[in-house]
């Protein structure tokens, strides 16, 4: 599937913005998700992809719209503020509205989902320290990323971690949140990297205090065994 | 297994309802006697008082439709929670006394689970993302490692619970034979403008006290009409239901909607729900209004599944559970059906 023949942007459209048609190479459709569709293309010759908000038919069109707007626009102001609290996410290249479509970098490196398992136990440590500490620097500056999995994080060359995927990103300072969070990266690690769950896990919560300090990472970690606790996220008792 | 018998009593809520299904999940009895307050919504004392009141009675009529005696009965089960806890414990107190009068084993089954069960006896379904919506409770749950896992549920309040209060607010009344969800359906059909409400879905999670609360705000201002209102209100809370249904299902990846509860009646919330699971090639099914608002065949049904698998509650144990979660419960039977 290619952007172009996808209708991304049609030639006879209003050409209101300045991301017109003759910038682009046809993109490849490289993942389907419930919400959006991520293609790879190219940007004034940068390697790019287009996140494309998909209408959704079930819906009133008016209130499909509205909401389909209003997530193209928080997703790069959530992704803003994540570099604002020092944290490496992808460059925001244009946000399009009316085809609820942003085009981002493509960060190249590799996914930690991918080359996670097969590192030293050192150099596991360090990544997942790292990766504790943008976590960290993310929830003190009141950002919950909401998808924290490993798939999500992108090891670039020069070693360094990138956050991707801010689509289920909130605003919050709340000890719940935080909480949810840390679980859901536990819960990626214990799906995905279960032989070094715990190894992983010590050292994302270690990089989290680096940044947290010891109190609040205690009571968010108190707060993640409440939460598994709940019943809803038990695998087996 | 030979064929056997099971009485079940539902009394979370608003119903008493005992029903009596053979081991093979035959229906020989669902009789039910609701409870309608006077004014405002369920009042629990008042509805236990009902339930304690026409316990004897809806025993009685059940076994006469069923046309055998309560000796020939082998299992007693009731709906042991979520619910409201004075009526759970009219429900829990009967089947006691039942199980020990009779010296029957007796079973406490999670509310929850039991409409997913009877939903997918009734409906032929095999392994479904299920969407309860009703009064008390919203929950998107699909099985997975055992049990019926949670994927999302409401935050705050259930989405029946919301479109009542409206109702009642805005003055409507139930009618014979016609729920107060129904009157509002029907007002709702005629409405055609759009009005903005809070849209609250927070990964699979939902909220609907924001959305309650400013629909309740611009219907005392008075400045939209009623019908636009109803309708605005139902289009943003199902457009909500769906999208998390959703993303249940392209997570799961499933190949079954089902549709349960109370509020599984309303007919714009189905067709939403058809379009989208379409959407994903999924088959889309509703539990038929008799046995997906609460009722006493769904309790026996559960109670015949879990007496199978030697799960039976002693009497000691027999309390009510008020807050039990549905992904608290194992669910052996699951992969031989």
């Amino acid at each position: 599937m290619t952007l172009t023949s996808h209708g991304l942007r049609n030639s006879n459209s209003s050409n209101q913005s300045d991301f017109s048609h003759d910038y682009l190479t046809p993109g490849v459709l490289i993942k389907k998700g419930a919400e959006a569709n991520i293609y790879l293309g190219k940007w004034y010759g940068r390697k790019v992809v287009f996140k494309r908000r998909l209408p959704k038919k079930y819906r009133l069109s008016e209130l499909d719209r509205a909401i389909q707007i209003q997530r193209t626009k928080h997703e790069p102001q959530m992704i803003h503020k994540a570099k604002e609290a020092g944290v490496p996410a992808p460059i925001v290249f244009m946000v399009d509205l009316e085809e609820a479509t942003v085009v981002m970098e493509y960060v190249e490196g590799k996914r930690v989902k991918d080359i996670l398992n097969d590192l030293s136990s050192e150099e596991r440590i360090e990544i997942c320290r790292q990766i504790g500490r943008l976590i960290g620097k993310l929830h003190k500056s009141g950002i919950v990323h909401g998808d924290l999995t490993t798939s999500n994080m992108i090891l670039t060359p020069n070693g360094k971690i990138v956050l991707i995927d801010f689509g289920l990103s909130e605003q919050s300072m709340e000890l719940e949140s935080r909480g949810v969070d840390l679980h859901l990266m536990k819960r990626a690690l214990t799906s995905t990297h279960y032989n070094y769950v715990d190894e992983c896990f010590n050292a994302v919560m270690r990089g989290y205090e680096e940044e947290m300090g010891p109190e609040i990472t205690k009571s968010v970690l108190d707060r993640v065994s409440e939460i598994e606790k709940r019943g809803r996220y038990v695998t087996e008792r | 297994m030979k064929e056997g018998f099971c009485l079940g009593i539902e009394s979370t809520a608003d119903d008493f309802g005992v029903g009596i299904v053979t081991f093979n999940g035959e229906i020989l009895a669902n009789v039910n006697d609701v409870y309608i307050p006077e004014r405002g919504g369920i009042h629990p004392r008042e509805a236990s008082r009902h339930h304690a009141m026409v316990a004897g009675r809806v025993i009685a009529e059940a076994f006469k439709r069923a046309g055998i005696k309560p000796k020939e009965i082998d299992v007693i089960a009731f709906s042991q929670g979520p619910g409201l806890g004075p009526c759970l414990r009219v429900g829990a107190t009967v089947a006691r006394a039942l199980a020990s009068y009779l010296s029957k084993p007796l079973v406490g089954v999670n509310h929850c689970l039991a409409h997913i069960e009877i939903g997918r006896v009734i409906n032929r379904v095999k392994d479904p993302v299920t969407l309860y919506v009703s009064g008390g409770n919203t929950i998107v749950s699909a099985f997975e490692a055992g049990r019926y896992r949670v994927f999302g549920e409401t935050l705050d309040i259930a989405i029946g619970n919301c479109l009542d209060v409206f109702a009642r607010e805005a003055g409507l009344k139930p009618e014979l034979g016609k729920p107060l969800g129904a009157v509002l359906e029907e007002i709702a059909s005629k409405g055609r403008k759009l009005i903005p409400l809070p849209y609250t879905v927070k990964g699979m999670d939902l909220s609907f006290s924001g959305l309650l609360t400013v629909a309740l705000k611009l219907l005392r201002e008075g400045k939209y009409s009623l019908e636009d209102l109803c309708f605005s209100l139902q289009e943003i809370a199902f457009s909500m239901l769906t999208e998390v249904t959703e993303r249940a299902l392209a997570h799961t990846e499933k190949k079954e909607v089902l549709l349960t509860g109370g509020v599984a009646a309303n007919r714009r919330l189905q067709s939403m729900l058809k379009v989208m699971a379409e959407e994903h090639g999924a088959r889309f099914s509703v539990v038929p209004k008799e046995y997906a608002t609460d009722n006493g065949a769904m309790i026996a049904w559960a109670g015949v599944l879990c007496y199978k698998y030697g799960l039976t509650t002693p009497i000691e144990k027999s309390f009510v559970r008020i807050r039990w979660r549905l992904d608290d419960v194992d669910v052996p039977w699951f992969k031989e059906q």
